[in-house]
């Protein structure tokens, strides 16, 4: 039986390879075959694990709620010290410092990942902006993002954290960083789904000593991770129970 | 166990006054007119179990109220209250949760050191193998026009 593993559309470009080089090494590791498919968008992905064609995936954190509550996943690891934080950004030129300066009818343009869009609007109530008093560009990536705000097709610009630290320099220096979040406790994570969970102490045991071989130490680089950490049941429930908090 | 407030803790002038606790009876409250701002980009995170008691908070948390963190844990989450805000405001989020749904409002709290910060509040309940084993808060910045609206209608329903 070859196991379907797939992982959040969010993916930072720089580590596709690097997510076909760990799914490689696991095979070899657990000894079972493991397909990587990669998915361009959420809702393509959300569909597949509806349909069962998920069985390990990489998890956005506002995805988290469905695999656990709905679909019988249960969490395996994070990558340590990752947490998801977003940036709202304008050009440098704009005459904005704060969010309370940004007023109504403004244009926004993010991409498809969904914990950064939520974390971004609650960033902007302070200046009372929802989506019904925005306007919205969906961009296809976070250099897009960047481009939309330096050609003046957008005034505000959501990024992952991550993301725009990989930005060029050219590009950061014509964009300011109008606030960075600092929540801390929401993550991506890995998580099994119920096919494959009579491997999870297998896996569990592989993961958490990655970083101890020099091997997998590699292919940690190679995904931007220094090591996995475990996710228990209750933290990863804290976690949901927080999204839900925030999804209004 | 957090009681009465204690003179030497306020920061500035302050007013006295008593407000009857729920489970916890009266306590003595020293409040001053000292705003700390809601920091950008933060969210304060806390749990309680189903009575109210705190069992988690984040570092947010404990920067914004001013208590230490085993001062909180163990506390009841009541103790953040502030006397401008009308018992019938805590009334409806009990009720709220209670029923296993969610609650939000905008809310000022009392810090240790007298002063207060406002706040937008989300509450649900942690529910676990269908039964509710506590409620999760989390608080983002309010925007001042919401800030202002709410102290027009807490004045009225005090």
């Amino acid at each position: 039986m070859t196991f379907q593993f797939t992982v959040s559309p969010d993916f930072s470009p720089a580590h596709i390879s690097g997510w076909y080089i760990f799914n490689t090494w696991l095979q070899k590791k657990l000894n079972v075959g493991i397909h990587l498919e990669m998915y361009d968008d959420f809702n393509k992905q959300r569909d597949a694990i509806r349909n069962g064609r998920v069985d390990l995936i990489y998890a956005n954190p506002y995805d988290a709620a469905m695999l656990v509550r709905e679909q019988d996943f249960k969490p395996l690891v994070q990558a340590e010290a990752e947490a998801d934080e977003v940036i709202i950004a304008v050009n440098n030129e704009a005459d904005i410092k704060q969010v309370e300066e940004l007023s109504e009818g403004v244009t926004l343009a993010y991409t498809d990942d969904p914990d950064v869009r939520m974390i971004g609007m609650i960033m902007l109530e302070p200046a009372d902006l929802s989506k019904e008093n925005t306007q919205a560009i969906m961009a296809g990536s976070y250099v897009l993002v960047a481009k939309n705000l330096l050609n003046g097709k957008a005034d505000v610009g959501f990024f992952l954290a991550e993301a725009f630290d990989d930005l060029s320099n050219i590009i950061k220096k014509q964009l300011r960083i109008v606030v960075r979040s600092r929540i801390g406790v929401i993550n991506h994570a890995l998580m099994i789904g119920p096919e494959f969970q009579y491997k999870r102490d297998e896996l569990l045991d592989v993961l958490l000593t990655m970083a101890n071989d020099e091997k997998g130490k590699l292919v940690l680089e190679n995904l931007g991770f220094s090591s996995w950490q475990q996710v228990g049941q209750e933290e990863m429930e804290f976690m949901i129970d927080l999204m839900d908090a925030l999804a209004t | 166990m957090i009681l009465d407030m204690k003179a030497e803790d306020i920061v500035g002038d302050y007013r006295e006054t008593t407000l009857d606790l729920y489970e916890l009876g009266p306590r003595r409250i020293l409040y001053s007119e000292i705003e700390t701002p809601y920091p950008d980009g933060k969210l304060i995170v806390s749990t309680t179990n189903p009575q109210g008691i705190i069992t988690h908070v984040n570092q947010s948390f404990i920067d914004m109220s001013g208590y230490r963190e085993d001062e909180l844990i163990g506390a009841a989450h009541s103790i953040l209250r502030h006397p401008d805000m009308p018992s019938v405001a805590f009334k409806d989020l009990w009720d709220t949760v209670n029923q296993g749904i969610k609650w939000q409002g905008i809310v000022k709290n009392l810090r240790k050191d007298g002063g207060f910060y406002w706040v937008k509040a989300t509450v649900v309940p942690n529910i676990r193998g269908g039964k509710v084993v506590g409620y999760t808060s989390v608080r983002r910045k309010p925007s001042r026009s919401k800030v202002i609206e709410s102290i027009a209608l807490y004045a009225t329903l005090s």
